[in-house]
């Protein structure tokens, strides 16, 4: 990114009217996929000195075991209701969940769920990182993911959501193809990038559980509607423009019991339709550079 | 820019938990609870019974519902104390109308001052847990373990000078501990706490002081949380009860007991809007086969039997 300037130049302009269709496999009009964020949180975690990890004094009991809550109850069902509708996730990953609860990443694993980066963990931040701890942490990444599932991560998503202007650089060079950390449309695009190519993936922050729940107070009957509609809207635009819907996941959100089974509900709304290609983000963005290189920013 | 090379070392990088406390376990691969009765879901419900005096203390933070206008705040004094005098005997009518027994986590300070319901509470069957000496007795990590453990102790003399029995079971206000609460709750021989919603079942702490049992007490399905933090409306509520319930009775046909946990307030739930739909809830509850309603000793007894 331009550092420092008001545009900080991530990406050229380009309107969402008469752009070239993006044509899904199978002829189909909207890409869904689904993004559980398999996160570990630290009880007691160092301090970054531009981000608070908790909001109480450790341990913050409640901040902290509700989002345990994910890895001992809350994956398992979300993980079910995935598999039982066909949905392989996209994972977001804390890294060092392959030390502290490799079952977890075994199960998704053997789902045939993809994996990309969600930092170490979900309690240390980027902020403030130079190149070298920047660096680190994407090899310690890359590093991580390959021992523990054979995978090579393709993808990031800034741990907490903390960026340094030098991320998407970094990422692009390490051999990254896309950043799920840009929110500008609801299709693959171009992002700028010092070296290598990068595209933004359309994760949703709106549609995010996190969101429906936290942010919009949602009902779980709600955020399932929520969801239909937002499938509903994209399936429909897909078939002049071919787009992309992301459901991220955390499940210790999704995975409650006054949750899940609504989820369930919209899993299998999706996977009657018949407009969707349901698949992961790796998938996504290599047909996207495969087929659409000229869109993705390469000289023809 | 850079961080302290510190931030990039992660000592507690290893398998299982960052800490001792307890060991990582899923909820679907652990040996099955079964209840008594062959029942399949267990509603457990704790009715948190708070005075909050009209002087609010910051330190280590202000309780949940506490004062929140300049001095004196009538307005916030008055309607949690409303809970107190109406709204918990609409909930004790209630209850007592589908024969449901609950666990009331009552302030010290409700039964020095209101002894009376203290003792219409035990008479018609429930349990009394403590929840700390009133509502400026929040607990964090800085208040100092003499005061933390005076403040268990106050909270259980009270309480069982009232009550006639003491308490086994505790609820810190807020959920919130320092990391020294469950060493001080299993050193004041309690038998269960209350605060880690990490899980759908009881399961065991490790402490130097010995074990104690963690009952979670799901926040998400608290009134306070759908209620007044999501602002949702009191037929949601209810829809997602029965929700809740469906999904844990389906899995416990083939997974073992599931709990069912209703956190209540009785100056939220307790207002006249909401208890009609609530009474109904709870009426719903008691006609499904498999259901029956426990207190918090009980369960954690039958669980405490059956797990490591």
């Amino acid at each position: 990114m331009r550092e420092g300037q008001a545009d900080p130049g991530l990406y050229d302009y380009n309107g969402y009217r008469d752009r070239p269709r993006i044509v899904w496999p199978g002829d189909k009009q909207v890409a869904v996929w689904v993004s559980p964020n398999l996160e570990f949180y630290e009880l007691d975690p160092a301090i970054n000195p531009h981000r608070k990890s908790w909001p109480k004094p450790h341990p913050d009991v409640v901040g902290y075991s509700h989002r345990d809550y994910a890895n001992r109850v809350g994956h398992w069902r979300m993980a079910e209701a995935m598999e039982r509708h066909g949905f392989k996730g996209s994972v977001s990953l804390s890294v060092a969940l392959c030390q502290h609860v490799p079952d977890v990443v075994e199960n998704a694993s053997q789902l045939g769920w993809e994996f990309f980066s969600h930092g170490i963990y979900n309690t240390r931040y980027s902020y403030g990182m130079d190149e070298a701890q920047e660096r680190a942490i994407i090899e310690d990444s890359i590093r991580t993911v390959r021992d523990a599932t054979g995978q090579t991560i393709r993808g990031w998503l800034a741990p907490a959501l903390t960026h340094t202007p030098r991320t998407l650089d970094l990422i692009a060079e390490y051999g990254l193809t896309y950043t799920c950390d840009l929110y500008h449309d609801d299709q693959p695009m171009p992002v700028n990038v010092a070296s290598g190519r990068l595209i933004s993936m359309p994760y949703s922050l709106e549609v995010n559980d996190h969101y429906g729940f936290f942010i919009y107070n949602m009902s779980p009957r709600e955020y399932a509607d929520t969801l239909i509609r937002q499938y509903d809207r994209l399936a429909q635009e897909g078939a002049a423009s071919g787009t992309v819907m992301c459901i991220p996941l955390h499940s210790y959100l999704i995975g409650q019991p006054h949750r899940i089974g609504p989820f369930a509900e919209v899993l299998r709304h999706i996977a009657a339709d018949g407009r969707a290609w349901i698949t992961r983000s790796g998938d996504i963005a290599e047909h996207y550079l495969t087929h659409y290189a000229d869109l993705a920013g390469d000289a023809a | 820019m850079t961080l302290d090379p510190s931030y990039l070392e992660y000592p507690r990088r290893r398998l299982g938990m960052d800490h001792d406390l307890y060991p990582w376990s899923n909820l679907f691969t652990r040996p099955a609870i079964r209840w008594p009765d062959g029942r399949r879901v267990l509603t457990w419900i704790v009715i948190d019974l708070e005075w909050f005096p009209i002087t609010p203390n910051d330190t280590p933070f202000r309780a949940p519902g506490h004062m929140q206008t300049a001095y004196p705040d009538y307005r916030h004094y008055t309607s949690r104390d409303y809970g107190n005098r109406v709204g918990i005997y609409r909930l004790l009518d209630a209850l007592k109308a589908v024969g449901a027994r609950v666990s009331v986590a009552a302030n010290g300070a409700i039964a020095q001052r209101y002894p009376g319901l203290i003792a219409d509470i035990v008479a018609e069957g429930h349990e009394i847990i403590a929840h700390s000496t009133d509502m400026n007795g929040t607990i964090a990590t800085g208040i100092g373990e003499q005061a933390e453990r005076a403040l268990i102790a106050q909270s259980l003399d009270a309480l069982e000078q009232v009550s006639g029995a003491r308490p086994t079971g505790w609820l810190s206000i807020a959920r919130s501990q320092s990391f020294d609460t469950p060493r001080l709750l299993a050193e004041a021989g309690l038998h269960y706490m209350c605060d880690w919603v990490n899980d759908d079942l009881p399961y065991r702490m490790s402490t130097p002081a010995g074990p104690i049992l963690n009952l979670p007490l799901n926040h998400e399905l608290s009134d306070r949380q759908v209620l007044n933090v999501q602002q949702q409306s009191i037929d949601s509520y209810c829809e997602q009860i029965r929700d809740a319930f469906g999904w844990l009775d389906a899995e416990a046909q083939h997974h073992g007991g599931r709990l069912l946990p209703l956190n209540l307030t009785p100056y939220i739930i307790g207002l006249p809007y909401r208890m009609a739909a609530f009474e109904r809830l709870l009426a719903w509850l008691a006609a499904q086969p498999g259901h029956a309603f426990a207190r918090g000793d009980a369960i954690a007894a039958t669980a405490g039997s059956q797990i490591a």
